[in-house]
């Protein structure tokens, strides 16, 4: 009965957003103004509606109800608790479901708080983010419906890929959708800005905390998994290019431009049309990328060929929901796109130049992620990896570092390079201190030797903003900033760290052996069979002293799990101040004369978490922008509910955004 | 003044054009010369990829093949589609479902000796996951395991 209500309730919501999408619609012309009251409710009543769907297949899967196909396939009896509920949104149905849940409560949030935008834009937000909804409604309802019985009931499900039992990861894809959804809603804003010709700094405040929010998450959201194929894959590394990696990268990409773009259309009344493309362009990476994902396209181009219904809906509502805002945009872009002006030395242009080299980078991984497609549609079989991604990407990488290393100091609007000259001393001594030391430790490639210098050039730079002023009177927009500056630069050192310094070992290891790997001396005390609530591994006690120092234990396994049967490697690993050593236990081979050895992987990590650190920096310095904002909001409010006689102090508040976004200026003048 | 700000916004959008059909060049030129491309053995063979370039090679594990050399982390195994063999010589720890007879894409170079020198192997992770180069490669294994 349960997966019926189910079902229901997902109907009933599809029904709402129709609703929603009429009314609000209604309510842009003459006669159906009445319509606008209604709107705001039914929006909130579709978010919870979706969501007890969600809560609903969650309970299903945590019960195990074998009557379901999609528990049937995708989850197991023996399974912990935590993968049950992860395995809910870890399959191709259930994560479409997640999907419309975020989305719904997205626009209920919206439809509750936001009371910034003029009516008449805030009612065609709301039909926009319906629209949006109801094709992926339909998507569920006709071709991948989460509730679908099976029938004989089997007597145990199929499991959960192991790859996919982790922690980490069972918290990932929710992370991430929660910043692809929330770029919806900028979708949606930009939808409504464009129809009502509402585009201007309020629509650029009013949406900034939502893409800041999104953008937050899926930061967040690519650092966890960068760290989980890390740790979890076994291979050592951080980012391979792969498709599924560049379809999160590309919406963050876009992202990153739209925010400060945004910044520029709050503060200065510019880049108007450039801000609603990017609200556009991000949204639809998000789409692009979540369906190469999920239709299997990537897997094969054959996938739709398995299941055609499926392929060709996923096609079409790309071609509705990307090709439909373009032809809008294109249709209101004129009408939109006055603004003010700036030199060329000012703070937006550093800005625009920000925004021009991200895009490039989104290009080309987008080129880069299609090209194998095309190419295959053709007949010839092409894999695109890092030997493209990476040094065509830091074409444009490099030169976006430069000038961020001065761009935030400058003035808004007009300003002299002569100013600012005097203080980028500092950061070219720390670049060529940083360089000259990478230089003596042996580094001769380009880019990690660029890497390294840029890196704590950056970090330093990034705290020149505030300088001359109390650190603690500073705006906390200001530090977010800075936080998140410097975090791009602590995360690029760690990355230029890994292709500089890594040390890798491979050895055939008895027991009781000691192999050096670096600084490091690793001894194979035993090697022993153990067993967790699904799966058995043969673990390796790994005894390691640094520079012989202090003994440590690493214990890295091979496990096996039995549904479904598959091996995987369990990395082990041990942090330092300095970098962390990695540990892989391989298979057992015996020799002729019946030697027992055990493979062992190990690298030795010199200041590698500082990628990780540096991308959780960055979102912590998002968060603190974010917080900064939702505060402002909030003295706003307050302001307005006391009263018409405070008008003074509201115009004040109003004003807030400029002056704190123009923070670099205040102290110079 | 409107003229003004007009003319600039034309700059502005010529130095994005510009940025952004460059960047596309550069893709598709980076594309032409640098991407990885996908060998089947008989393509290797028959076409062998210069000695430094990074590229991939996909086959099955042709049975019988596989030999572990003394050291115990290096192992030599060919690929096979049926049509041609490429000797592959692997060292480092082998993906779970690497096994004789089944699909396998290799990540490496191509040595001076002929020999396919893999850095990465990409294996089956399941049934559901497979890369998708080696989907096609169902059906020429089914090909080699009817010529037996």
């Amino acid at each position: 009965m349960l997966p019926e209500i189910g079902l229901g309730l997902l109907w009933l919501a599809a029904a709402l957003a129709g609703l929603q999408l009429l009314a609000g619609g209604l309510s842009l012309t003459a006669n159906g103004k009445g319509m606008a009251g209604i709107v705001r409710p039914v929006a909130m009543v579709q978010g919870v509606l979706a969501a007890a769907a969600l809560g609903i297949l969650i309970w299903l899967f945590v019960q195990t109800d074998l009557s379901v196909k999609l528990v049937a396939e995708n989850s197991h009896s023996a399974k912990p608790l935590m993968f049950k509920i992860a395995g809910t949104w870890g399959n191709h149905e259930g994560s479409m479901l997640l999907w419309v849940t975020v989305m719904g409560l997205g626009g209920a949030f919206v439809a509750a708080v936001e009371r910034r935008l003029p009516e008449p834009t805030m009612m065609a937000t709301l039909a926009g983010q319906a629209f949006v909804s109801l094709g992926f409604y339909a998507f569920l309802l006709f071709a991948s419906n989460p509730f679908a019985r099976l029938y004989p009931v089997p007597e145990d499900g199929n499991g959960l890929n192991p790859l996919l039992q982790d922690p980490g990861l069972a918290f990932h894809p929710p992370t991430l959708y929660l910043g692809y959804v929330g770029l919806s809603i900028a979708f949606s804003f930009a939808i409504g800005a464009l129809i009502t010709r509402q585009v201007g700094p309020d629509f650029a405040r009013a949406m900034r905390p939502w893409v800041l929010g999104a953008w937050i998450f899926l930061t967040v959201g690519i650092t966890a998994g960068s760290y989980w194929a890390y740790y979890v894959l076994g291979w050592g590394g951080w980012w391979f290019w792969d498709p599924v990696e560049n379809a999160s990268l590309m919406p963050w990409l876009a992202a990153t431009a739209l925010l400060h773009s945004a910044s520029v259309l709050a503060a200065r009344n510019a880049l108007r049309a450039w801000t609603v493309m990017l609200g556009v362009v991000a949204f639809s990476m998000s789409m692009v990328g979540t369906f190469l994902v999920r239709s299997g396209i990537l897997t094969s181009v054959h996938a739709f060929a398995v299941d055609p219904r499926r392929g060709g809906f996923i096609l079409a509502l790309l071609a509705i929901y990307i090709g439909g805002a373009l032809l809008l945009f294109a249709l209101r872009a004129s009408t939109v796109s006055e603004g003010e002006r700036f030199a060329i030395t000012s703070r937006e242009s550093a800005l625009v130049f920000n925004n021009v080299m991200l895009s490039s980078i989104l290009g080309i991984t987008l080129i880069g992620t299609l090209y194998p497609l095309f190419t295959e549609a053709m007949g010839t079989k092409v894999s695109v990896g890092p030997p493209y991604f990476t040094p065509v990407s830091a074409m444009f990488a490099v030169p976006m570092f430069v000038v961020l290393l001065f761009g935030p100091m400058l003035r808004w609007r007009r300003d002299r390079f002569s100013r600012i000259s005097p203080l980028l001393a500092l950061p070219l001594v720390v670049a060529l201190i940083a360089g000259g030391w990478a230089w003596a430790m042996g580094v001769r490639h380009v880019l990690p030797l660029l890497g390294l210098a840029l890196g704590p050039a950056l970090v330093v730079a990034s705290f020149l903003p505030l300088r001359g002023r109390s650190v603690l009177r500073a705006p906390l927009s200001l530090w977010g900033m800075v936080i998140a500056h410097a975090g791009i630069g602590v995360a690029l050192f760690g990355m230029a760290s890994d292709s500089a310094f890594t040390v890798e070992r491979l050895v055939a290891a008895k027991v009781g052996e000691v192999n050096q790997v670096g600084p490091w001396s690793i001894r194979l005390a035993e090697v022993a069979p153990i067993a967790g609530p699904n799966w058995t591994a043969m673990e390796g006690v790994l005894k390691a002293r640094y520079d012989g120092g202090a003994e440590v234990t690493l214990r890295p396994q091979s496990r096996t799990f039995w549904a479904p049967l598959q091996t995987n490697a369990v990395s082990a690993l041990k942090g330092r101040w300095n970098g962390q050593l990695y540990t892989v236990l391989g298979d057992e081979t015996v020799s002729d004369k019946g030697e027992s050895r055990w493979q062992l992987r190990l690298w030795w990590k010199p200041y590698v978490p500082l990628i990780w650190i540096g991308g959780l920096l960055v979102a912590l310095g998002g968060g603190l922008a974010l917080l900064s904002r939702v505060a402002q909001d909030l003295k706003r409010r307050v302001a307005r509910a006391k009263g018409g006689n405070r008008r003074d102090e509201v115009a004040a508040l109003a004003q807030g955004d400029t002056a704190q976004g123009d923070a670099a200026k205040g102290d110079a003048a | 003044m409107a003229v003004r700000a007009k003319h600039q916004r034309l700059v502005l959008l010529a130095v994005a054009l510009v940025a952004l059909i460059g960047a596309g060049l550069l893709a598709t030129w980076a594309l032409r010369s640098q991407a990885s491309y996908f060998y089947v053995p008989a393509d290797m063979a028959a076409n062998p990829p210069e000695a430094d370039r990074a590229v991939r090679l996909g086959g099955m594990v042709e049975r019988g093949s596989m030999k572990n050399a003394p050291d115990g982390v290096t192992v030599n195994f060919i690929v096979t589609d049926g049509k041609a063999r490429i000797p592959v010589r692997f060292a480092g720890i082998r993906p779970a479902l690497f096994v004789e007879g089944s699909g396998v894409v290799a990540e490496g170079k191509l040595g001076r000796d002929g020999t396919f020198v893999a850095d990465n192997l990409l294996a089956k992770h399941d049934e559901k996951y497979v890369p998708r180069e080696m989907k096609d490669m169902q059906q020429a294994r089914k090909a080699i395991e009817n010529t037996k």
